[in-house]
């Protein structure tokens, strides 16, 4: 018998007392080095870090390889994986359902930009509460490799297929639409993507980032704009981001000059030091238009686009009551007899 | 009653004519967007309020305004309230169709028509009345710009005096028309008055129609399906709704809306519902199919372009197995065809909508009580065998004003189905979401949102095991479309059984279902006392059948299936579901005109397959 015992040190938890494992899902059965996968190890980390219950987000999602993701983080969630371009109107309706949720939608750039265009742009709209990540390859990764609405002017397919249709910016469609958050990052932007994801969480209205992630099967080759290696030699963030979560009590010095800061729903805090000078994420009009420049400049801009903590988010408009929808009893939602009694009267 | 009345009546009977107390079809002709709305309204509530059974079709255009327009009104002392083929007295009022409408009456009729129309020379075997509208509407409504909707209430007071309807009710319903506006009623109500005392002083009584008090409609009620689908759904516990706006549904959900607002409003001032019009059908049935995941009672309403269009969905929610409803209120169509226009034409489609093997519960109202009671019927369903529930109305139904005894109040109470909660799992440790632990084909399923580590699970199509894992796994896979068709016959057993009537001495059997019901039963009447006929009937209230349907095949040696519809479609559904022996035993007597069943196209056509 040992004289000394050998403890093993208890894993790490988040304020919840959850560990990481907590927030793991099944084993990925997409393309070893596919960007989606690197999109679903950040949202792990920044659910954990926020303390997130993992039993209050769903994780709704359309059809590809993307919209599988969800199979393969959080298993303590509820997942949908819906129909082609349909992930909006299911997650819409949970909500409503149980406006308590926290919901994290999965698309791709087919599955938003082309087939689900049109409840995109509806969702955008509503400012529903919701966190939409568009994991975006430039094709279509589970049909083998077509090129999708987001794919560049002059990108090339493997086939040597030469796009000649202009992409769909879907960051400035959100903008213009009226998404409250709104940015693009890229899965290999460790640092980025998960300080936005992080601000994601603490945001109530929808959330729209765009998250370049090759394909190695099918996008991942010289001609593609959707590369690693396109990416690493032209993103060009315009901030550097720092999210101070509300529950840490630290204070950090920034420069009012050089850096914006936001206090989110939450009172955590984004702060948004500026690689760009005269950058403003509240000006909206500004933002479309730096979009656009971007494109014709050949820049894949990434950042914090866009964000409007005031806005009246869909659920504040329909005026519910606090509680969710889904559990009502009987007593709240059938009317008494003597409501019908006095429409039948009234039809008499 | 009026001394000027005895004066009429005297001048009624020339020629030794009989009359025809409550029993008639009157028709008015208009102009769509010209206000004759509530003219046809305050005429069809003034025969109600005066005890006699009445019923009121609208046939519409499919125009906002300046195409035509028919009303019909039926008052029948039987209570036969289906529409009736011939048209006893026309109130002529659109120019461009008058000469057509008075051509095709048949002999004996009555028209009352706008003077400048000079109808009367069309034809010698008609009574003629002419009213001199615009002379008539000048004193009583000093506004020009009103005169146009003023003028239809004219008629209303022309027909009351003709008819010998009582000018109390006429006031009656005018002022319960426009409850809330009582300068509209004043005004409406001296229109009214203006065409009574026109026809008092100028015209003289010559055809035999005549309404006479009865008691046949103490205490009942006037509401149309959709109206009475809303308050269904609203007592049903409804907690979420989308819509995308298609005639004829659209009525539905902005009842619904109103109703909601009234009495769904917490007494913190707070929605219990949440109601959202969507981009299109496709979200509409994406949300009810999101919140019925996570546990609202949700709905959508819409017709057949709609439904096409939700077909995806449709399947998801089949092999997912998440609950919903959806009222899909029959039309012609597709796109421009007759939109406007009713139709019992979705039934096959909607029974296996989607791909692959699917089979959807519809639930089948033939009046305006049904499609309160089914609401909750539908709910219940729905959350129960986690699935779809379709209740299929129509046009006719949705869109017309039916007379109905007061609806009862639900007593079935609210059923969630089977839904595992924090405390279950707690006690459980764990669950199979889609194992058939009950023997019913039904699963347990938990809500979003429920706080156990064990609570989710992972929602998709057809590939999934009894733990809703991936699977493509040949044995998982059939297993599971075994499971769901288990389901499926469960739910023979607990949807709405059908009507039956047997007479004990009928070889031949109808199957009808819906608003065909109202042309049946009097189709049943003519055929036993104009042929000898007699006939045992069934009307179908849901799909999957229940043992009965094919009790009745079984014990009769013809069976008639009527329906709206060109192609048979239930009949079909019928003959994938009976013994192959029986199938030869069905007869289709199948309607496609775009207008409401009536009793006598039924008799003629099965009298004439019967061989009389
Ligand atoms: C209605 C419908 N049409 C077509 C398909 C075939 N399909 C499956 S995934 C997909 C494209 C997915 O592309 P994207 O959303 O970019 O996802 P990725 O695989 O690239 O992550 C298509 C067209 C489908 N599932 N449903
Ligand atoms: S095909 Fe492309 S998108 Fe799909 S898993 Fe492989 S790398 Fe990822
Ligand atoms: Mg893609």
């Amino acid at each position: 018998m040992a004289t000394t015992p050998t403890s093993t040190p208890a894993p790490k938890t988040n304020r919840i007392g959850l560990t990481v494992l907590d927030y793991r899902g099944g084993k990925t059965t997409l393309c070893a080095g596919c960007g989606h996968n690197a999109i679903s190890e950040r949202i792990i980390d920044a659910m954990y870090e926020m303390g997130v219950p993992p039993e209050r987000v769903i994780k709704p999602s359309g059809i590809g390889c993307s919209s599988k993701s969800p199979a393969y983080f959080m298993s303590r969630s509820h997942s949908f994986n819906a129909v082609h371009g349909r992930m909006p109107s299911i997650a819409t309706g949970a909500v409503l359902a149980n406006q308590k949720l926290i919901a994290l939608g999965v698309s791709g750039d087919g599955d938003t930009a082309s087939i689900g265009v049109g409840q995109f742009v509806h969702l955008m709209r509503r400012n529903l509460p919701i966190i939409y990540i568009i994991e975006d390859n430039g094709v279509y990764g589970l049909t083998k490799g077509q090129f999708s609405a987001t794919a560049d002017l002059g990108s090339k397919l493997k086939t040597g297929v030469i796009n000649d249709l202009p992409p769909i910016d879907t960051c400035a469609m959100a903008i213009t639409l009226g998404a409250t958050f709104v940015g693009r990052s890229f899965s290999g932007d460790k640092r980025q993507l998960h300080a936005m994801l992080k601000a994601a969480i603490a945001h109530k209205g929808t959330v729209m980032i765009d998250v370049v992630s090759p394909c190695v099967t099918f996008n991942d080759h010289e001609g593609s704009t959707k590369s690693y290696k396109y990416m690493k030699d032209h993103e060009e963030p315009i901030q550097d981001i720092n999210f101070i979560p509300a529950f840490e009590e630290i204070s950090v010095e920034y420069d009012p000059g050089a850096t914006v800061q936001v206090t989110m729903h939450d009172g955590s805090r984004l702060q948004l030091h500026k690689l760009e000078e005269d950058y403003d994420p509240t000006d909206r009009i500004r933002a479309i238009s730096r979009l656009h420049e971007a494109h014709e400049n050949n820049e894949v801009l990434t950042g914090v686009f866009y964000v409007n903590t005031k806005a009246p988010s869909f659920i504040d408009m329909l005026d519910m009551t606090p509680e969710p929808l889904a559990t009502l009893p009987e007593s709240v939602v059938r009317p008494g007899r003597e409501v019908l009694e006095q429409v039948m009267e009234g039809l008499r | 009653m009026a001394t000027t009345d005895v004066a009429l009546r005297q001048a009624t009977g020339q020629a030794g004519q009989k009359r025809v107390v409550n029993n008639m079809s009157i028709q008015v002709a208009t102009v769509n967007g010209s206000g004759s709305q509530s003219s046809n309204s305050v005429l069809l509530r003034s025969i109600f309020q005066m005890g006699v059974p009445v019923s009121g079709k609208n046939l519409f255009p499919s125009n906002i305004a300046g195409l035509p327009t028919w009303y019909t009104i039926r008052a029948n002392k039987d209570g036969y309230i289906a529409r009736k083929k011939e048209i006893d007295f026309l109130v002529a009022m659109n120019a461009e169709t008058a000469k057509e409408d008075v051509m095709s009456l048949a002999a004996g009729a009555a028209v009352l028509y706008d003077e400048p129309l000079g109808l009367d020379k069309l034809r010698n075997d008609l009574t003629f009345y002419s009213v001199p509208y615009d002379k008539l509407v000048a004193p009583v409504c000093p506004e020009a710009k009103l005169r146009k909707l003023v003028k239809n209430m004219i008629y209303v007071g022309v027909v009351a005096k003709l008819l010998d309807i009582d000018m109390a009710q006429v006031e009656k319903a005018i002022r319960k028309q426009f409850a809330t506006k009582q300068k509209a009623a004043n005004l409406n109500f001296a229109a009214a008055k203006a065409g009574y005392d026109y026809a008092a002083s100028s015209l003289t009584k010559q055809d035999p129609y005549f309404i006479q008090p009865m008691d046949k409609t103490a205490g009942k009620i006037i509401i149309d399906g959709n109206s009475a689908a809303a308050l269904g759904s609203m007592f049903a516990g409804v907690t979420v709704v989308t819509w995308y706006p298609i005639t004829p549904s659209s009525s539905l959900v902005e009842t619904l809306i109103d109703y909601m607002k009234e009495y769904r409003i917490g007494k913190d001032g707070k929605a219990t519902f949440a109601i959202v019009q969507a981009e299109d059908e496709l979200a509409a049935i994406g949300m009810v199919l999101g919140a019925g995941w996570a546990g609202a009672r949700s709905m959508t309403a819409t017709a057949g372009p709609g439904i096409s269009l939700m077909a995806e969905f449709a399947g998801l929610s089949y092999y997912a197995e998440v609950p919903g409803v959806i009222w899909n209120i029959q039309r012609v169509g597709p796109s421009t065809g007759l939109p406007t226009r009713t139709s019992q034409g979705d039934i096959l489609s909607t029974a296996v909508l989607s791909h692959g093997d699917t089979k959807h519960i519809m639930l089948i109202p033939n009046s305006v009580a049904e499609c309160f009671s089914m609401a909750t019927d539908a709910f219940n369903l729905a959350e129960q065998f986690q699935t779809l529930v379709f209740v299929m109305s129509d046009l006719d139904l949705g869109m017309n004003n039916w007379m109905s005894d007061p609806f009862e109040y639900p007593t079935t109470p609210i059923n969630r189905g089977k839904v595992l909660t924090k405390e279950d799992l707690n006690r459980l440790g764990s669950f199979s979401r889609y194992k058939d632990v009950d023997g019913d084909g039904i699963g347990y399923r938990t809500l979003p949102g429920t706080e156990h580590p064990a609570a989710a699970y992972f929602t998709r199509g057809t590939g999934h095991n009894e733990q809703s894992q991936y699977s493509e796994r040949p044995d998982d896979f059939e297993r599971n479309m075994e499971r769901i068709n288990k389901k499926f016959e469960t739910a023979r057993s607990f949807v709405p059984r059908p009507e039956v009537i047997t007479t004990g001495k009928a070889k031949l059997g109808i199957i009808a279902y819906g608003t065909s019901h109202w042309g049946i039963i009097e189709s049943r009447d003519q055929l036993r006392n104009e042929y000898g006929i007699e006939t045992d009937y069934l009307r179908l209230r849901a799909y999957p059948f229940t043992r009965e349907v094919h009790e009745f095949i079984e014990k009769h040696d013809r069976v008639y299936v009527v329906e709206q519809n060109r192609d048979a479609q239930m009949l079909s559904l019928l003959k994938l579901d009976i013994k192959p022996e029986l199938v030869t035993r069905l007869r289709s007597i199948a309607h496609i005109h775009g207008l409401p069943l009536d009793a006598r196209s039924v008799t003629d056509e099965l009298s004439s397959m019967e061989g009389k």
